[in-house]
């Protein structure tokens, strides 16, 4: 506290800065910090081996690697169409490509029960898609596929809506420097484009598999749920709680807080790297 | 004394930003405060401002120690290096804001506005938003802002720097014009020697955090006293072995020498009337500067520069040229001195 | 004529990726909730318990972004007006709750005014009731959506620098008035576009949502929990029809997001200039 109000002194031209960092603060540590504390606390009566003995689980192992898989290869898939979206609406002239732009953020928009129903009838056996990969013997929904699926969809904006910008700042010079010394198209975009939004689609892929691993409405109605298939790590923690395994679902939960932070952290060091090699 | 900083200290991190800082200034004196970027020199304007505090030391402004009056109190206008106009106002609103804030009656803002508005030459541009203005009338605004809740000091950060040349020139003697014409005390941060010789009445380099030297223009011009002092100003070169040109000996403890265009005079060969104390050279290059010729010289495996006026037929790469050098700067880690040249002074010069 | 064919080839692609991803999952919401003729789709939206999972769903909406947006205005002023130790550190805490799962989000609401958490004696002493009731909801509705104005305003703030703040107070103008007239222009569009994303995660989270509430109809029912227990019953038909509402609010939230870019855009080239 010292330290803000000595900050304070430093800073007295521009006003306000007590009154919004209490606010800051304070709604801060109400809405996230201190509840989120209370994770650790619950799990005070938890001996260790208990801790690991629930996270585990083998159902719980599987339900892992379900959501780890499907969020990597779905934030993969994103990467790909993301960058490639991204590209086509910032340099490409064509009928509907605002429309096309506008409709990128319908999986922030419509609710995830509504997606989750949605994905879950179109791609069933007998839904317009399904039906479809049905008669060659793919079944999709109630699948891992499904679940990629499901998490491609709300995944698509992250990755888009971090290029776009800085596809737009791009300057366009570099470019034609490349194409002048006789560059082909292809090897320009891999060798003069491409690692300039690379951190940018770094930043993507780690919002897009943060979102992935913790997606629940979206994925819980074509994930079909079954035991050692298909559950989702916040499906179990669910039905812990349903059960009153309040120290279950906090193991897994806490499990899964620590392994987000991780991810998180690694990717925001492998984006320092990454900038660090291209901003010379 | 008007403005009086106080053995002034003040540390950004790990970066010594002022070092004892202490200079005082006279009222009504328009001073710059001239440096190399990092030298400490927005800091101290910004902290006089009260946009930031000094670790240690004192502020003084007409008498009163100002370290812990806030910035709206001190009766300072403020003008930023990219002016920092209101983007969202129009040139009337941005310099009506501050009479506003004080509460000031209707029409007396409108006059004082329409007053400044004659006074920098915007007279039907009261509409306008900051983005439909060119830089140098921005600035101008910038000024009129500052100016229109009749400040008792003006400071002004890098008032120049964002202005294309041509403009630049004009603006300077427009903007001294004016500050003699409201007669209001003013400091400006630059980093170019040239403007703030041309501009300021007294001038205050800055290095390191600390304060060089003060003096008029001329007076800094001429007698540095420091050896940054002597390097800083003018286009000025330093030489490691002054010893071997003609007429200097080493002198005391002095290691290092300058020497500037205007110590240095060329002729053909032979053609010096001081032919024993000059140097024989070969010229490198030659460059037009417009209203002269930069020549550069090697004597002895220095390159020095000089310049040559153009009505003399031009040497051109490769001529023998006879170099006289009239004096240096001396200079030791801190101290400087300037020595003529000794065969200058000798009273039998030999004419040939 | 090959980069006219390769671009041709990029555009085509991304758009049937487009049109099978998103669009069609919308199409089919619309085909479903009207395939049993117009009286079924009415008397499914107009059912009551349907009526006050969407009042309940509006008012979490409605708080939820009044406070975020308050969050958002001061965070983004703290942060990007002042330097202080920590602020990195601070930026990072604000987005937590991007990085975990809502349904964490909502489990930390159950351990702390659940039956077996440390504010639950207190909220029985008083008869309040947090967990299965509409404050959880909404606790829980805040804490998804804490960041969303907070991390549009900053990088604009940080962009726009804080000389025309510091030139306004140096001339003596308070908090308010400086806010108000120099900051608050620079800002609007970011900020309503900020409001807009918030509203939409606020009115659509589930996960979170569904762990406090209960799930008791009437009472704690929000609209996408409506369309769950719908769906789990098998009244496909009445599920998609009270889906379709939220695809048609999804809709206006999507050109009134479109209209608030442009216009900031717009208004972000004229400062270039």
């Amino acid at each position: 506290m010292t330290r803000f109000i000595r900050q304070r002194k430093k800073n007295k031209v521009i006003p306000g800065f007590a009154l919004s960092m209490g606010i800051t603060l304070a709604m801060l540590s109400c809405i996230v910090l201190i509840p989120l504390l209370s994770v650790i606390l619950s799990l005070s009566g938890t001996t260790f081996a208990e801790f690991l003995a629930t996270i585990t689980d083998k159902q719980v192992l599987v339900a892992y690697r379900v959501s780890f898989q499907c969020s990597l290869i779905a934030a993969l898939i994103n990467c790909f169409f993301g960058v490639l979206l991204a590209w086509i609406l910032v340099r490409y002239r064509f009928p509907g490509r605002r429309i096309l732009d506008g409709f990128i953020e319908l999986p922030f928009a419509l609710p995830t029960s509504v997606a989750g129903i949605a994905l879950t009838t179109l791609y069933s056996d007998s839904g317009w898609i399904g039906r479809i990969f049905a008669h060659i013997g793919i079944k999709i929904s109630y699948t891992l596929i499904g679940i990629t699926i499901a998490l491609i969809f709300i995944g698509i904006p992250f990755v888009v809506r971090s290029v776009q910008p800085v596809l737009e700042k791009l300057d366009r010079q570099y470019e034609e420097a490349a194409m002048i010394l006789g560059a082909s198209q292809s090897k320009t975009f891999f060798k003069v484009v491409f690692p300039e939004i690379l951190p940018a689609m770094l930043t993507g892929f780690g919002l897009a598999f943060a979102r992935g691993l913790g997606e629940y409405g979206s994925v819980v109605f074509i994930a079909g749920n079954i035991p050692y298939k298909t559950q989702i790590t916040p499906l179990i923690i669910i039905s812990k709680l349903e059960q009153f395994n309040y120290d279950g679902a906090t193991s897994i939960a806490l499990t899964m807080i620590i392994f987000s932070f991780v991810i998180l952290f690694s990717l925001n060091i492998l984006q320092a790297r990454v900038n660090k090699v291209t901003k010379v | 004394m008007y403005v009086k900083l106080e053995h002034i200290y003040k540390n950004f991190g790990g970066f010594r930003a002022s070092d004892d800082v202490s200079f005082s200034i006279e009222k009504g004196k328009l001073t710059g405060l001239l440096g190399p970027s990092g030298s400490g020199k927005t800091t101290i304007l910004r902290m006089i401002a009260g946009l930031e505090q000094p670790d240690a030391g004192d502020i003084i402004i007409d008498g009163v120690r100002v370290n812990d009056l806030p910035a709206s109190q001190r009766g300072i206008g403020f003008v930023f290096q990219n002016y920092a106009l209101f983007r969202y106002m129009t040139v009337f609103d941005n310099i009506a804001f501050g009479l506003e804030v004080q509460k000031k009656d209707k029409k007396f803002i409108k006059e004082r506005v329409q007053e400044l508005i004659r006074l920098i030459g915007l007279e039907g541009m009261e509409k306008r938003y900051p983005h439909q203005l060119s830089g140098g009338q921005k600035q101008r605004v910038a000024f009129a802002r500052a100016l229109a809740p009749n400040p008792h000091l003006l400071l002004l950060d890098e008032p120049f720097a964002a202005i294309d040349a041509k403009v630049r020139k004009e603006l300077r003697s427009w903007l001294r014009e004016t500050i003699n014409k409201v007669g209001i005390t003013s400091i400006f941060v630059t980093h170019d020697q040239d403007e703030a010789i041309e501009v300021a009445d007294e001038i205050i380099i800055t290095h390191q955090g600390r304060v060089e030297q003060k003096g008029s223009p001329a007076a800094i011009y001429k007698n540095p006293t420091t050896p940054f002092a002597a390097q800083f100003i003018g286009q000025s070169l330093i030489l490691d072995d002054y010893t071997k040109l003609h007429g200097f000996d080493k002198t005391g403890t002095y290691t290092q020498a300058v020497i500037r265009p205007e110590f240095i005079q060329l002729a053909r060969p032979g053609k010096h009337l001081y032919q024993n104390a000059a140097e024989d050279g070969i010229v490198e290059d030659v460059f037009f500067r417009g209203n002269s010729l930069e020549v550069r010289v090697n004597v002895k495996g220095m390159r020095l520069v000089a310049h040559c006026s153009l009505e003399e037929e031009a040497f051109q790469p490769d001529d023998p040229v006879s170099v006289l050098i009239y004096r240096l700067f001396l200079y030791n880690h801190d101290q400087v001195q300037l020595v003529e040249n000794r065969m200058l002074e000798d009273k039998n010069p030999v004419f040939i | 004529m090959k980069q006219k064919l390769v671009s041709s080839l990029l555009i085509i692609l991304g758009a049937v990726f487009i049109a099978v991803m998103l669009i069609v999952p919308l199409c089919t919401v619309l085909a479903y909730a009207l395939r049993q003729g117009w009286e079924t789709f009415a008397s499914a939206i107009r059912d009551p318990y349907a009526i006050k999972a969407l009042r309940l769903t509006l008012l979490a909406a409605v708080v939820t972004v009044a406070l975020n947006t308050v969050f958002g205005v001061f965070s983004s002023w703290a942060i990007s007006k002042f330097r202080f130790k920590g602020r990195q550190f601070l930026t990072t805490l604000i987005d937590i709750p991007f990085a975990i799962s809502p349904v964490i989000a909502g489990l930390v609401f159950v351990l702390v005014f659940g039956r077996i958490g440390w504010a639950y004696s207190f909220l029985q002493a008083h008869h309040l009731k947090v967990v299965f009731a509409v404050p959880g909801i909404i606790l829980a509705t805040i804490f998804v959506t804490l960041p969303f104005v907070s991390r549009e305003l900053i990088p604009l703030m940080q962009a726009q620098g804080n000389e025309e703040e510091e030139a306004a107070a140096l001339m003596g103008a308070g908090g308010f008035k400086i806010y108000r007239k120099i900051t608050l222009p620079h800002i609007k569009w970011g900020l309503l576009y900020g409001i807009i994303l918030c509203t939409a995660r606020a009115m659509g989270e589930f996960g979170a949502v569904s762990v406090v509430s209960g799930h008791l109809r009437g009472k704690t029912n929000t609209l996408p929990l409506h369309i769950e227990i719908l769906f789990n019953e098998f009244h496909l038909t009445a599920a998609f029809a009270v889906s379709s509402i939220l695809v048609v609010i999804a809709i206006m939230i999507l050109i009134l997001r479109n209209i608030v870019e442009y216009k900031g855009k717009k208004a972000g080239s004229e400062d270039v200039r």
